[in-house]
């Protein structure tokens, strides 16, 4: 079983294909929902203290926002214990979505650093490309150490 | 009562563990924060059709959200966004966000850069100026002083007041901030002996200024009122410039204010957030640097050239080191007077006004519009005339006294 970093961390649909192939899905358990009350896509249900920008500090300088280290504190830890990763370019919102373009960036930087296997497909835009990108997950994961239903 | 409802669009807040500040903030002034309710469908044609193509899907939220307001599918009283402070991304669409409500509704609307260090009491004043103007529209429509009434402004550096009858100002006093209470104390009674009138004739009173509750509840104010309406009214209302557009720039002792004003309402505006270099503090340490009261500062500053001496007022130590080099080196006073005002107001407009649309009269108001060489420097970077209104000093005073009226009860 290796422990699979999924973005967007809020997929449920990945974080349930990881499962699904004996794997752990290292994510945040959030459904993007149609509609949206809360103060951003992927608001956190827990309460983030003002604490948490600055254990950030470990991903991110100072300089950089308080909400890039506030995520970090969060995704920091989870891309630290990754083993491998599953990167869906382009998403729609409704697979799954992270608020903030720069965290993206730098989730993205910091898993590539670790040298873990990754896989990096673009979301299908028709049932053809779907079958491919289930098909293609299905692939990746199976070759993991421990893979398979 | 009902609670004045303010829509936040935002990025970043709940992962920076400001929200609770943010929602506290609008809790204290009766007021509750909502986000305005849009679905994934309203986010891919709201965005699309405003045209800013940002990456973070947040800011695509923000805007799909800022059209639903402006179009009136959420119905909402006042509009607080914020952003991370120090990004980039998030600063343009803030910034267009707030132009964009400001010209196509009226709501009123305030912008703003957050840290995890955000409290609530840094927004306190904001959110109080986005309830007052969405719940006192009638109170802020007032044109005219009437009965005998008295304003306090208490402020971080200077306290004043003001007696008005009958749409005239016939008292003022005006005295540094030492204790609180005891300088309003004070400054009303050189207001009152300046008026020749007894306490006891004056039918309602008004407070303005950091130290409006203290004194407010002190004096038994009728109105406790936050600066930013306060002296938008009193500085239109003294420029007589009380319909249509106009811009109000407040150069304080602690924190700087620029609002958008029309019809003597504010719109949108923006206020402190930068270093005391770019503060009224910053001139009366050039001031005493230089020997000199701060009320010559300006006229030496008249006679000087700002671009024979270097000087950042970014910050007020570095400020005040370039100040004492530039001495140093043989700079006259007079050129260091002109390059301290200058650096001044350049902070204010590249810092501050960029958040405000500037429209024409622009009014300087505040202790700091007496010092020309600033008023002559923030109308070189703006390129335009500058209006001083008479008792400009005294503008939130006045902005009291002139609302105060307001609460007269009939005998």
């Amino acid at each position: 079983m290796a422990k699979v970093f999924i973005y967007p961390t809020t997929s449920l649909i990945l974080s349930d294909l990881v499962a699904r192939f004996g794997h752990q899905p290292l994510s945040a358990a959030l459904q993007v929902r149609e509609n949206i009350q809360t103060a951003g896509l992927e608001s956190p249900p827990l309460q983030i203290t003002p604490e948490d920008p600055k254990k950030g500090l470990k991903y991110a300088a100072v300089e950089v926002p308080s909400g890039v280290r506030g995520r970090m504190s969060l995704y920091g830890p989870m891309i630290e214990e990754a083993e491998a990763a599953v990167i869906i370019h382009d998403a729609d919102f409704s697979f799954g979505c992270m608020g903030c373009a720069r965290t993206n960036e730098l989730i993205q930087f910091l898993l590539r650093k670790r040298e873990i296997p990754i896989l990096d497909l673009r979301y299908p835009r028709s049932d053809e490309e779907g079958v491919e990108f289930v098909a293609a997950i299905k692939k990746f994961l199976e070759e993991l150490p421990g893979g398979g239903v | 009562m009902s609670k004045v409802r303010i829509a936040q669009l935002s990025c970043g807040p709940e992962y920076s563990g400001v929200q609770n500040e943010i929602a506290e903030a609008a809790r204290s002034v009766d007021a509750e924060i909502f986000f305005p309710d849009i679905t994934l469908k309203d986010i891919r044609s709201g965005f699309d059709m405003f045209g800013l193509d940002v990456r973070s899907p947040d800011l695509k939220l923000a805007i799909a959200r800022a059209r639903a307001l402006v179009e009136g599918t959420v119905e909402a009283d006042a509009v607080f966004i914020a952003t991370c402070f120090r990004c980039a991304e998030a600063a343009i669409v803030r910034n267009e966000l707030r132009r964009y409500i400001h010209e196509n509704s009226r709501l009123p609307v305030v912008s703003y850069s957050f840290t995890e260090r955000t409290t609530a009491g840094t927004l306190l004043t904001r959110m109080e100026a986005l309830t007052t103007i969405a719940r006192r529209r009638a109170l802020l429509a007032r044109e005219v002083q009437e009965g005998i009434t008295m304003g306090v402004d208490s402020g971080s550096s200077t306290t004043k007041a003001v007696v008005m009858r009958d749409n005239q100002i016939i008292g003022t006093g005006w005295l540094p901030t030492i204790a609180v209470l005891k300088s309003a104390e004070d400054a009303i009674e050189l207001a009152l002996k300046e008026a020749g009138i007894p306490r006891d004739e004056i039918q309602a009173v008004g407070t303005t200024g950091y130290g409006r509750f203290l004194v407010g509840e002190k004096i038994g104010a009728d109105l406790i009122q936050e600066e930013l309406t306060v002296n938008s009214k009193g500085a239109v209302y003294l420029a007589d410039s009380q319909h249509g557009p106009s811009t109000v720039i407040d150069i304080g002792g602690m924190d700087n204010k620029a609002i958008s004003v029309q019809d003597g309402i504010p719109g949108s505006f923006t206020m402190g957030g930068i270093c005391a270099g770019a503060s009224g503090r910053f001139l009366e340490m050039t001031a005493k640097r230089l020997g000199v009261d701060i009320t010559e500062l300006g006229p030496l500053a008249m006679k000087g050239m700002s671009t024979m001496v270097p000087m950042n007022s970014y910050c007020i130590v570095f400020g005040t080191q370039s100040l004492v080099n530039a001495l140093a080196a043989g700079s006259t006073p007079e050129d260091v007077a002109a390059a301290a005002c200058h650096s001044v107001a350049e902070q204010v407009f590249e810092q501050q006004l960029q958040e405000v649309d500037i429209k024409e009269p622009v009014l300087m108001v505040g202790g700091t519009s007496l010092i020309q060489g600033l008023v002559r420097a923030m109308g070189d970077l703006l390129q335009t005339d500058i209006l001083v209104p008479p008792h400009s000093q005294y503008i939130g005073a006045v902005g009291s006294a002139l609302l105060a009226s307001g609460f007269i009860r009939e005998p």
